[in-house]
């Protein structure tokens, strides 16, 4: 064990964690508070991601800059579907429980829509592109600079948000939805909107956590259903409806999942699923739930 | 007239299908059986899914799980034992693993069961990717040959075995059991039910014919590996399969299973490229327009004029 790794299980677990943190924070406002089990979060990420890799190949954007493409983008894609088809189906299930169900499985076509879009569009083959792909010495230690890049943006769009959902008006009343619609719809929010400025809040954090993947890793249309897997992991863990919880549990698995792939990383997702599974069994609230 | 028609229902049409459905090899060409052989596949996965899951309205999305652990019985057995035998271990081991499914997601209420059981399908893929690739050291594994008329039987004989012991569940009282389960767990615990115990018993026995399936459904697939096996698809396509025919009755799920199947072999054949996306598409669709299914929506329209009347 030297620094070095020790630096790099480290910084790869920050990368890892907050980027999960996004996905999860993402999945919680569209599942915590608007009560869409999305099973096509992942499919957001991946298009976020091709967004940035086709503003740099065609256009010759910035990936950096191109965080500010993809997130509207993603909204607008978010907030087009929950209005379409996610409030419909709310309209016409008796209860919510039966629009749980209905709006995960109408979810699961849409990760088959979104999928097989991008794989008629993009091509199955593999893509990435090159960006700050050279090392920088800190600390005596030498490290890639993309992954730096990555972090510090990562952890200040992490920042951002919680301030937005913390001390803004409008992150106040999607704590109250989140609570009781009911009460919320009393105290004069307007619950609906809210709803769907929550779905497309979620998928604008995928987008842009996409947006951050591609410029560490190759692209593919298939490469998003492990980013859903891991962010209903967060979930679990932080308890639904509980942003914080999101935040703080997609560090903890990040961490997690950095000394594992250090072991074997083969075993990352196995491991990750058994602390999924103890959490489901122990605390199905979450571990920081309500 | 009525009783008449109850006959014909219960006992006429039911026989004339299996009796089709026996005698199908002998006068049509290998291709359709074959093509049968896939339908009769799912009607088993759908209708042992609505058999847990439509009364007691858990949803599982695990199915593809079982069904890989019947796979894979057939793959790692099938050398060693004769093919009845296989199959019967597929079965066996699935409702094992189901037992202890069961045991461990005894806490789990309403949608987190959901949420479980689609992680267990990722958790068993990844594991046996896993153990495959570092202690197998393969990446799948090949399987005894078994002719495309046998296979058609033994599947032919698990629908009616599945089909059967569903209907003998509804009529007895394990099916009300189950029923007041989806209705009022705790007033079905009040009441006296060991809810617990037919919890896990009837859900295990659901992955049982899964399992069945599995290790006839291998032989016939000739290679699989985890991804082919626990592919999460399939945790999907039974729910969509009972959902659109219909989950109340004994025939939704057959009816949905076999419409569906043929939709989606027509959409494979004609568009082989748009295909996934045609099956999203009708997926949507489905879970918009088809909240009751087929039969529901038989009875919606039957009952429709009556209904109109009466509000006049």
């Amino acid at each position: 064990m030297s620094i070095k790794l020790i630096f790099d299980v480290a910084i790869t677990g920050l990368i890892m964690g907050g980027l999960y943190a996004l996905i999860a924070m993402g999945l919680n406002l569209q599942y915590g508070v608007a009560r869409v089990l999305n099973v096509s979060h992942g499919e957001f990420v991946m298009v976020g991601a091709f967004i940035t890799y086709f503003a740099h190949k065609l256009l010759g954007i910035n990936p950096l800059l191109s965080l500010a493409l993809s997130g509207p983008i993603l909204f607008l894609i978010g907030l087009f579907v929950y209005r379409t088809l996610f409030q419909y189906l709310k309209r016409s299930s008796e209860s919510l429980d039966v629009f749980e169900g209905r709006s995960m499985l109408a979810s699961f076509g849409l990760l088959y829509l979104i999928q097989n879009i991008a794989l008629l569009w993009w091509g199955p083959n593999v893509k990435a592109y090159s960006y700050l792909n050279y090392p920088v010495r800190f600390l005596s230690l030498t490290f890639e600079a993309n992954r730096l890049v990555a972090l510090l943006f990562t952890l200040v769009m992490i920042f951002v948000f919680y301030l937005f959902v913390t001390h803004s008006k409008v992150g106040k009343a999607i704590r109250a939805a989140a609570q009781n619609e009911k009460s919320a719809q009393l105290m004069g929010i307007n619950v609906p909107s809210v709803l769907g400025l929550c779905f497309g809040l979620g998928s604008l954090l995928a987008g842009l956590a996409g947006s951050i993947v591609s410029m560490m890793q190759e692209l593919t249309p298939l490469m998003g259903f492990p980013y859903l897997i891991i962010a209903m992991i967060v979930l679990v863990l932080g308890g639904a409806g509980n942003i914080l919880g999101s935040l703080l549990g997609g560090l903890i698995l990040g961490g997690v999942t950095s000394v594992v792939m250090f072991v074997d990383p083969g075993l990352t997702l196995v491991v990750s699923y058994v602390i999924f599974a103890l959490i489901l069994l122990i605390r199905p609230e979450g571990v920081l739930g309500r | 007239m009525d009783h008449t028609r109850a006959f014909l229902k219960t006992s006429v049409f039911p026989s004339l299908l299996v009796l089709v459905l026996a005698t199908l090899p002998f006068y049509t060409p290998p291709y359709t059986t074959v093509a049968v052989t896939s339908i009769l596949m799912y009607v088993v996965l759908t209708v042992s899914w609505a058999m847990f899951c439509g009364p007691t309205r858990y949803m599982s999305l695990a199915t593809a799980t079982f069904f890989g652990v019947g796979m894979y019985t057939s793959a790692v057995l099938g050398e060693r034992l004769p093919f009845p035998l296989v199959v019967a271990c597929g079965g066996l081991f699935s409702f094992c693993i189901g037992l202890l499914t069961g045991f461990i997601c005894l806490r789990l209420r309403g949608f987190y069961f959901a949420i479980f059981t689609f992680g267990l399908n990722e958790l068993v893929r990844n594991f046996a990717l896993w153990w495959e690739a570092h202690v197998a050291h393969t990446v799948g594994r090949w399987l005894v040959l078994v002719d495309s008329l046998t296979i058609y039987y033994y599947m032919l004989a698990i629908v009616l075995l599945t089909v059967f012991v569903t209907f003998l569940i509804g009529r007895s009282r394990y099916g009300l059991i189950l029923y007041s389960i989806g209705e009022e767990e705790e007033a079905a615990a009040h009441i006296g039910i060991n809810v617990t115990r037919y919890r896990i018993f009837f859900f295990a026995l659901s992955c049982l014919f899964m399992g069945l399936a599995g290790a006839v459904m291998a032989t016939k697939w000739a290679y699989i590996d985890p991804r082919i096996a626990f592919n999460s698809i399939l945790n999907f396509t039974p729910v969509l399969m009972a959902l659109f025919g219909g989950v109340g009755k004994i025939y939704g799920p057959i009816l949905g299973a076999g419409v569906l199947t043929l939709i989606s072999e027509l959409l494979l054949s004609r568009f082989p490229y748009y295909y996934m996306l045609l099956y999203g598409i009708i997926f949507i669709v489905i879970i918009s327009f088809l909240p009751e299914g087929l039969v529901g929506f038989m009875k919606k329209w039957r009952k429709a004029p009556a209904v109109a009347e009466s509000i006049r």
